[in-house]
């Protein structure tokens, strides 16, 4: 099963391959990690998303937890959150496909960054299975190039995930 | 006032009680040295490689349950190290290693004799800190000693660039420390406590499982109550030997792929598994799926990564052993609680049945040497009270199944990295620790040669360590495993040439010995521990092909044992 926890790490260089060499050395897998700086400037903050059945996702937590770099976590997938991802894509356009893609544009409140004759740039964000219907559905265009940056998540609770 | 980084270097370490610095100088460490050398409270240690000082600092912490400390310089020095770290990581023992590193505006350029220590021992460390600034300096050691010596302890390397060593700034010693994001859990939670007495008091058929985490938490006097108190059997995994007394009745002796019949299949057909400090390893479960399968666990430990990792547990407690276990006879006096002997007759009945097994059991045949014998006369004749460090293979096993542990910290081996060479070196460590005690080494003529130059560091230092070197002429558990597993072909496993042992100890300047007959093991083991002053090598030619038994094959079930 998919999971996504959030981490707050000391802000230090070398956290982030502490975390990541966690997961080669342990066999787990990642499938997206994105980590940046927070309010709190000591602190960054990950969204690390993973798959792997009760007893693997027991041993990830623990297996952070005990990391000294790690400063808090928390599961999201089992509270209510929200989970969001942006995607630029480049996509390859003629007279043909360019109304398309504008269209498709529109439907999915994505945006056209950057236009030349031959290509747009597009932002999109949203959760991952929007982002990935409005890639599919842009064909038949051609998408040439995509980066997306990892799930970020943040529950709904009034109560804020803190270093302190 | 202000001190060189190097003077705080010392000035730390003083304020930690360290008594003694193993380690080997180099480029990166000269200002550390140089403050070595102009001070005589902290004693430094020459070993003859970064390795045995490594293990020297494990076989110290061992002993004496205090943080072993080494200091190595970069690149070589701290790759050289690593194999001593990441024994200690794998066996929990605290260490505090100092690595010298390049200057700071040569990190990254491949500067000479540089490594990335910090990438390099990060999966083997509890924790690692490069120092960047000096003034950080006293503060990230204090951090190190807290670091690797609460909560599970582990190894924490500091990594020193050699500019740092030489900057000045004001020295002041935390007088403790916080770190947010590190709290070792210590006492367990009280709910569990009462669940795990519930337990104990409705259990027929329990046993307890114990490991090195009594040691190392010093819950020997706690564990001893406990198990007299309930009057149930008690198995010790080989890390955790001697923390209950194995001469006592109620112990099973080790578990395991060499433990004893009696301690694998009560584990097996137990009803209750009491696991203290025990981490439930492939070595000790066997077949995971065949483990225990009518028993409901108790499993208490400091590392709440270890619960439920290889087996589910149905009492978790998180929490030092010490507490954790002095909770637990608090909660069965508040109860008045008794355990009656007639609730586990039957179950005594059944384990004494097996013990008739006698698995231990060997023939003297003849001339020749056997191992165990010479492990019990080791006992006999240090009265089971020395310090016995070991190397890995048949003679660690032998001398797990026949030193009969009585007390905690006397066993000192590798454990989880099994590492080949930690026997000599280790043993340095606790005989510096305990100038006064016997201290003898277990070892094999493979495994010797990997650390052998320490017996230099030995001469210098006039270490009287006592090695018992069981010279089969062979790598004797490869050998056992290739005739069990692959036909009898023996790859690799024999060496064609040998050094003469006796030769080669005088040569280093201590006293050699050979024996070759049985009949002449009593009288040589009496000369030898009645030279209290040097250090006597007994190359014991014992019988190449014995086996160690009892043994369940990897993959096997504990109740699938190979007997002889």
């Amino acid at each position: 099963m998919r999971h996504v926890i959030s981490i707050l790490l000391e802000n230090e260089s070398g956290a982030l391959s502490r975390v990541a060499g966690l997961f080669s050395a342990r066999a787990y897998n990642i499938e997206s990690l994105s980590v940046a700086p927070t309010v709190d400037p000591t602190v960054s903050r990950m969204t690390l998303v993973t798959r792997g059945d009760d007893h693997i996702i027991e041993q990830i937590i623990k297996q952070l937890n005990k990391l000294v770099s790690v400063v808090k976590l928390q599961e999201l997938t089992p509270v209510d959150h929200i989970e969001r991802e942006m995607v630029l894509i480049k996509a390859e356009v003629n007279d043909k496909t360019r109304d398309h893609v504008r269209m498709m544009t529109d439907i999915f409140k994505a945006s056209i960054l950057s236009v030349s004759p031959s290509h747009f740039v597009i932002e999109m964000t949203g959760e991952r299975r929007k982002s990935q219907e409005f890639i599919d559905a842009l064909a038949p265009a051609v998408v040439v190039e995509i980066v997306r940056s990892g799930s970020q998540g943040m529950s709904l609770s009034d109560k804020p995930l803190r270093s302190n | 006032m202000e001190l060189t980084g190097a003077q705080i270097f010392i000035e730390s370490l003083k304020k930690e009680g360290v008594t003694h610095l193993f380690g080997y100088p180099g480029g990166a460490v000269l200002y550390i040295y140089d403050a070595i050398y102009q001070q005589d409270d902290v004693q430094h240690v020459l070993t003859r490689h970064e390795q045995g000082a490594v293990h020297a600092a494990e076989g110290y912490a061992k002993a004496n349950n205090k943080p072993g400390v080494a200091i190595v310089t970069s690149g070589p020095g701290a790759t050289n190290a690593v194999t001593g770290i990441a024994d200690a990581y794998m066996d929990s023992i605290p260490l505090v290693v100092f690595t010298g590193q390049v200057p700071k505006e040569l990190i990254g350029n491949d500067a000479f004799q540089e490594v990335d220590t910090v990438g390099i021992t990060r999966p083997c460390t509890k924790h690692n800190f490069l120092v960047e600034d000096v003034k950080d300096l006293a503060n990230t050691i204090k951090k190190a000693f807290y670091i690797a010596t609460t909560g599970r302890p582990g190894p924490v390397v500091v990594d020193i660039p050699k500019d740092v060593s030489n900057e000045k700034t004001e020295f002041v010693y935390p007088e403790k420390v916080e770190m947010r994001s590190y709290k070792p859990s210590i006492k367990g939670n009280p709910r569990q406590i009462k669940a795990a007495v519930d337990a104990l008091l409705a259990a027929r058929k329990p046993i307890f499982y114990t490991g090195g985490g009594v040691i190392l938490g010093q819950g020997s006097d706690e564990l001893t109550e406990l198990v007299r108190k309930t009057g149930f059997p008690i198995t010790q995994t080989l890390m955790g030997l001697g923390a209950f007394p194995m001469s006592d009745p109620q112990s099973l002796a080790m578990l395991g792929m060499h433990g004893t019949y009696e301690a694998n299949m009560a584990m097996h057909k137990s009803d209750l598994v009491i696991a203290i400090g025990s981490r439930f390893d492939d070595r000790v479960t066997g077949n995971i799926d065949k483990f225990c399968p009518d028993a409901k666990i108790i499993h208490v430990d400091i590392d709440p990564s270890s619960i439920s990792k290889n087996v589910k547990v149905d009492v978790p407690i998180v929490g030092q052993v010490k507490p954790v276990l002095a909770a637990i006879l608090a909660e069965l006096d508040q109860r008045d609680a008794t355990f009656p002997a007639e609730n586990i007759e039957n179950w005594w009945k059944q384990i004494n049945e097996w013990r008739k097994t006698d698995c231990l059991n060997f023939d003297n045949p003849g001339d020749v040497i056997k191992p165990q014998y010479v492990l019990q006369q080791l006992h006999k004749i240090t009265s089971g009270d020395a310090y016995v460090t070991s190397d890995v293979g048949q003679h660690q096993m032998w001398a797990a199944q026949y030193y009969n542990f009585d007390k905690p910290n006397r066993w000192i081996n590798s454990g989880g990295l099994g590492t080949m060479g930690f026997g000599l070196p280790a043993a340095m460590g606790a005989q510096l620790a305990y100038p006064d005690s016997t201290v003898a080494c277990v070892t094999g003529e493979a495994s010797i040669q990997m650390c052998i130059q320490e017996l230099a560091t030995c001469k210098q230092y006039k270490l009287p360590i006592k090695v018992v070197l069981l010279n089969n002429g062979f790598m004797g558990m490869v050998r056992q495993w290739q005739e069990f597993f692959y036909e009898g072909r023996y790859s690799m496993s024999y060496f064609d040439s040998l050094p003469d042992f006796v030769m080669l100890a005088e040569s280093f300047g201590h006293v050699g010995m050979m024996i070759d007959k049985h009949a002449d093991v009593d009288a040589a083991m009496k000369e030898a521990f009645d030279r209290k002053d040097d250090l006597v090598f007994m190359d014991f030619r014992t019988d190449p092909e014995e086996n160690v038994y009892p043994m369940i094959p990897a993959g096997g079930g504990q109740s699938e044992m190979i007997l002889v």
